[in-house]
């Protein structure tokens, strides 16, 4: 993708700046709650927040398109209210269960997509994740339509109770972080630069000995479990997981927060999905035009915005220094 | 029997608005290398064009069925090469996967501003009269507007591959699919013939949509689950030959209708399951090449 290839160039900056960057994120979050922001915004922009950035390792640094990444949110979402309501599990436990659920996914259905490329590879997804979809509408422990409610946060490790907003809050923010800076480092290794190469030229990669089925697999797999993880995160804290989660407009929203923010940045997916986040909290009460305004960004970004907030404001900046 | 026979029509019917997608979807990907992922929405488009001629009419005059029939696809069409115009025509040069994209939230918007305009519930579109009952045909009763789907969609994907494999237009269709700059080196005006294909395409969704309108509801979602089916379908089938769509398209369908009477649990999963067989046994589609 020639947009993401420009991106990449222009993202000149050093790993230490990322790092330093993270920091200065993960301090601003910790400071948040006491500057007005409200709590559930917070956490629930975290989510999507990582959610994106689980996307777009993936379309990024994969170059993958998948139209299908609600299925990952949604299972592990499921997965981790039920063993928590039903079999009691602590909170750590459940979004274990959770994402590893998604985990076990993310293996099954890459190794099927990763059979066709590009627009193929974005309707297999989207076909998989429909038939999850309808998997989860019939199924009986979803409870359809009503999803699975009032599931409890119980207290983290079996001490801090997540009841409390602020604890739950910074759990949140741990967890975010912490795979934040997991993304960064894989980005960052060999592995990433293995699958940015891949991105460029497949052909060539392949020529270099590496297999690159491997590789775009192992991406697909580490892209199904952060999902998860959001997913999950995302079902304790609103205690509630609901076929929204599993629906393909869920699919489309994260391709759009990580198009809006820049496809192929490091912080493009967080910034992405907090102004879709903010967008969404404002325009709820308009109802019908949420979608059109959904849409209506969509098309603006593809044919006037390609490189993203993240990805313009990178290349403003390199410009001026030029 | 007699219900067997019944989910073998539905079956059947489905399949030939299923057949008539993935025909135009694959018409189009063959020449602009995009999946309109709004084609579910123009689909919509087409049933509603339908549905405002029969109640609203044009100039207070109210028009039926069988002007619809004309006036809709080309409606339809025209706000297509519209599209394709101002927009699509901009991302040529791109990935492939931006004209995903930007029809998926083409998409969005179109339905969008139908459910805010008409709701979500479902408009009746009377059955014309000339169409209306049905024969008994000793097995099954067979109701003549569904028989008229059958044998209409059956026509005009025929006519559709006779067109593309059989004619100099088509001919020209072809060399342009397999490399335009040729074609356009040899005096063909490939970018209007690239836009009058994406007229064409949308308008045979249009015309699915005006079929599918005393059948299912006119809904401004009607479109938005099908199409999902139909992406399905097109991987399964391949988008190689015109042909072959067509025959995934009417088969699945079948395939679906008998899953109803069998094991109706699996009916909404079955097309997805088939996907997933297909990739794994012949990842090109049945009918596909690898390119």
């Amino acid at each position: 993708m020639a947009a993401i290839a420009q991106a990449s160039a222009v993202r000149a900056a050093s790993h230490n700046g990322m790092v330093a960057a993270t920091v200065v994120m993960a301090s601003l979050l910790a400071i948040a709650p006491f500057v007005g922001f409200y709590p559930v915004f917070l956490m629930k922009a975290l989510c999507f927040a990582l959610f994106a950035c689980a996307f777009n390792l993936l379309l990024g640094f994969g170059g993958l398109l998948s139209f299908g990444h609600a299925m990952f949110l949604g299972t592990a979402g499921y997965v981790c209210a039920y063993t928590a309501k039903q079999f009691g599990l602590t909170p750590e436990l459940a979004i274990l269960a959770g994402t590893a659920a998604s985990a076990a996914l993310g293996v099954v259905v890459g190794a099927l997509a990763i059979r066709r490329q590009g627009i193929y590879f974005a309707m297999i997804t989207l076909a998989i994740a429909q038939m999850m979809y309808f998997f989860y509408v019939q199924a009986p422990f979803t409870h359809g339509e009503d999803g699975i409610q009032g599931v409890p946060r119980g207290h983290l490790f079996g001490l801090i109770d997540l009841g409390e907003p602020l604890a739950m809050y910074y759990t949140v923010v741990v967890v975010f972080v912490a795979a934040f800076a997991l993304i960064l480092r894989i980005i960052h290794s060999p592995f990433g630069q293995v699958l940015k190469a891949i991105r460029e030229n497949e052909p060539r990669t392949v020529s270099l000995g590496y297999d690159a089925d491997r590789y775009k697999l192992l991406a697909f797999v580490l892209s199904a479990t952060l999902s998860g993880l959001a997913g999950a995160l995302k079902a304790i804290v609103f205690q509630l997981a609901s076929l929204t989660d599993v629906y393909w407009t869920m699919s489309g929203e994260v391709v759009l927060m990580t198009l809006l923010g820049g496809m192929g940045t490091i912080f493009g997916p967080v910034i992405g999905a907090f102004v879709f986040i903010s967008l969404e909290t404002y325009l709820a009460r308009f109802g019908e035009w949420f979608t059109i305004i959904t849409g209506a960004i969509f098309v603006v970004c593809v044919l006037a915005f390609r490189r993203g907030i993240v990805g313009e404001l990178a290349a403003w900046w390199s410009a001026r220094r030029r | 029997m007699q219900a067997l026979f019944g989910q073998l029509l539905i079956g059947l019917i489905n399949g030939a608005f299923y057949a008539m997608l993935s025909l135009g979807l694959a018409v189009i990907f063959g020449l602009l290398n995009i999946i309109n992922f709004a084609h579910g929405a123009l689909y919509m488009m087409g049933a509603f064009c339908a549905w405002f001629l029969l109640n609203h009419g044009i100039g207070g005059v109210a028009l039926g069925y069988w002007p619809s029939l004309v006036i809709a696809p080309i409606a339809v069409g025209i706000f297509g090469v519209i599209i394709e115009r101002t927009m699509l025509a901009r991302l040529y040069k791109l990935d492939h996967l931006y004209g995903l994209l930007l029809t998926f939230g083409l998409a969005l918007v179109i339905q969008g501003l139908f459910r805010n305009e008409f709701g979500s519930s479902g408009m009746p579109y009377q059955i014309p009269e000339v169409l209306a009952g049905g024969v008994n045909l000793g097995f099954m009763f067979l109701p003549i507007y569904r028989a008229w789907v059958i044998v209409a969609s059956l026509l005009i994907c025929l006519g559709t591959w006779f067109v593309i494999e059989r004619t100099k237009l088509g001919s020209y269709l072809r060399a342009a699919t397999e490399n335009p700059a040729l074609v356009q080196a040899f005096g063909v005006n490939v970018p209007r013939m690239i836009t009058l294909t994406f007229g064409f395409g949308v308008g045979l969704a249009a015309l699915a949509g005006v079929m599918a309108a005393p059948i299912y509801q006119v809904n401004p979602l009607m479109g938005a689950d099908l199409i999902i089916v139909v992406f399905a379908i097109v991987v399964i089938g391949g988008m190689g030959s015109i042909l072959g769509a067509i025959l995934t398209g009417f088969g699945l369908g079948i395939i679906e209708g008998l899953t109803k009477y069998f094991y109706p649990e699996a009916s909404s999963t079955v097309i997805f399951v088939i996907m997933v067989i297909v990739l794994l046994v012949r990842p090109a589609g049945l009918f596909g090449k690898e390119r």
